[in-house]
């Protein structure tokens, strides 16, 4: 006795005929248009004044304001990341004086609007004339120490450290309690587990908002123009008042940040790829991008992209 | 024999809720004791106590004749510190129901993080130790896959060995088989046998009353907070008697 089913001899093999996506193609042509008319206003319209704008990309001026910005960026971001760490850790600290006094510091910075803080800062001057640290002996000039460019880092740097404290402790609470107390029953201090075991888990969590902040971070030192520090549009602002090509140096401007910020992305995928060990997940597979569009091969197997 | 650990009238409470209501107990050097009885009891609870994930409202546990948590001065007891803590814990493995491999960290790394940075030892001391220990557990191929590339029962094996590899004076198992699926049951509870037979100090909480019968030396059956019944292991799961010693067993047979 067998149990096999047999196949049927007749059974011809099936001509697969595929969807054709009309939709897709009408609005992609649709949409293709409109950037063409973009496109065309754009090259056509005299006042973008396209030939200058090469010229002022690299004016060294506007090369220094891309120095400057991206001073601030890292310089801010590294003392934000630093301080938003002990913050965090201060947050879920079982002394309720450093949870609070933690609380307290987010609940100001992330309160009052950055513009504010920067400006607060430039003149802090007019609240302390003269700073001693409470050190006997020591007393500088207010006006002389804090600088616009230090205002500038103390305001981006502080505020930055408000929302990166939230972030951390979000990346360190995801963690799964069983890995601290594995950690603690192995013998490793608070410490040893916090750098060891907890924190290199967290950062597959903490990186991706992380790499938001730094490109916001990088585009909000744009307010430092309002205390004088030359960054990128404050050098382009110092043009422009002279000469009245605004277009035109906001263009090169705006071209800088995209520029820049692009560069970060691209740095971020690979912090993240690094951070993602241990994990599985599926990597999304890009190749097949114009057969997703229109459906003009075969169906994407389920498989895809599983392997790691 | 001398006793290895010495728990006299432990008491905790969490919140309103009393877990451990005086628990007594002595495991002698060599000895595997297996902890069994409902969910709720406190046998989990009392386990960590022992290596002081958790403190203890009374009572006092002593481990070699060193108080957990404590440093004895004369008459009196000082608390110690963090780090001291640690060092203390360091002497004793511990294998946990979810396992909780480090999941950044590859097999091998799992195993040597606490040797080299708790016990500080050299490469040259705990790499072939570590190895040894996973050819042991049967999973030396395995050296460099991350947790998640191994299934549950080789995941619990891994931890056993990275408990193994601080080499502790004592091993305690919190449900080490609770979480696997039936089938991999049978090569943790190998593991565990084998590592008795070479006269390890085992505390194990667990539901598995055939590997109790065969491998413990005295099974204590926890209820309500207490040690309701404690003895040889053929005469706990054998001769149990207490009534609900009895109907526990059979329920869970």
């Amino acid at each position: 006795m067998t149990l096999t089913t047999p196949i049927p001899v007749d059974e011809q093999p099936f001509d697969i005929r595929r969807r054709r996506h009309l939709g897709r193609w009408i609005s992609g042509t649709i949409v293709l248009g409109l950037l063409a008319l973009l496109a065309y206003s754009a090259a056509t319209n005299p006042r973008f004044e396209w030939e200058s704008i090469g010229g002022y990309l690299f004016a060294p001026a506007i090369l220094n304001g891309v120095i400057v910005t991206l001073q601030l960026t890292f310089i801010s971001m590294a003392i934000g990341i630093a301080l938003g760490v002990i913050l965090a850790i201060m947050r879920l600290s079982p002394n309720p004086v450093l949870s609070w006094s933690s609380a307290g510091f987010v609940g100001f910075f992330r309160g009052t609007p950055l513009l504010v803080q920067l400006i607060f800062w430039y003149n802090l001057s007019a609240l302390y004339p003269v700073i001693s640290f409470g050190i006997p002996g020591v007393a500088l000039n207010a006006n002389e120490l804090i600088t616009p460019f230090l205002a500038a880092i103390l305001g981006l740097s502080l505020n930055q450290a408000a929302y990166m404290s939230e972030i951390v402790r979000a990346g360190i609470i995801s963690v799964d309690r069983g890995q601290r107390e594995a950690a603690t029953a192995m013998g490793l201090t608070g410490g040893q587990t916090m750098r060891k075991v907890i924190l290199p888990q967290a950062m597959r969590v903490i990186i991706p908002p992380t790499g938001n902040e730094l490109v916001g971070m990088l585009k909000a030192t744009a307010l430092v123009s309002v205390i004088a520090v030359a960054d990128l549009l404050y050098s382009a602002q110092i043009i422009y008042a002279r000469n009245f090509d605004v277009i035109p140096l906001l263009i090169a401007v705006s071209i800088w940040y995209v520029v820049l910020t692009t560069i970060l992305s691209i740095g971020q995928e690979f912090l993240e790829r690094h951070y993602s060990r241990g994990t599985v997940f599926a990597t999304a597979s890009r190749s097949g991008l114009v057969r997703r569009m229109f459906a003009t091969g075969r169906i994407a197997r389920l498989d895809e992209g599983e392997q790691r | 024999m001398t006793s290895l650990v010495r728990a006299v009238n432990v008491e905790k409470r969490f919140g309103a809720l009393h877990v451990l209501k005086g628990v007594n107990l002595e495991v002698k050097k060599g000895e595997v004791v297996c902890l069994v009885g409902p969910s709720g009891s406190g046998k989990s609870t009392f386990l960590r106590c022992v290596n002081q994930l958790e403190d203890i409202d009374a009572g006092l546990i002593w481990i070699a004749d060193e108080p957990v948590g404590f440093e004895r001065r004369g008459q009196s007891l000082h608390e110690l510190s963090p780090a001291d803590a640690a060092r203390r814990r360091s002497r004793i493995g511990m294998v946990f129901q979810h396992f909780n491999l480090f999941k950044h960290m590859t097999v091998l790394e799992n195993l040597t993080l606490a040797p080299r940075i708790v016990l500080r030892e050299n490469e040259a001391a705990y790499l072939p130790r570590a190895r040894a220990l996973l050819e042991q557990v049967g999973l030396a191929e395995k050296a460099n896959s991350y947790p998640a590339q191994l299934s549950g029962g080789q995941q619990q094996r891994v931890a056993i060995a990275r408990a193994l590899c601080v080499q502790p004076q004592l091993m305690l198992f919190d449900e080490p088989t609770s979480a696997l699926d039936p089938e991999l049951v049978g090569d943790v509870l190998a593991v565990m046998r084998d590592l008795a037979q070479t006269g390890m100090t085992m505390i194990v909480v667990t539901h598995e009353i055939g590997f109790a019968r065969d491998v413990a030396d005295r099974v204590a059956y926890f209820h309500d907070g207490q040690i309701l019944e404690i003895g040889a292991a053929r005469d706990v799961i054998g001769a149990p008697q207490h009534e609900r010693t009895k109907s526990f067993l059979a329920s869970v047979r």
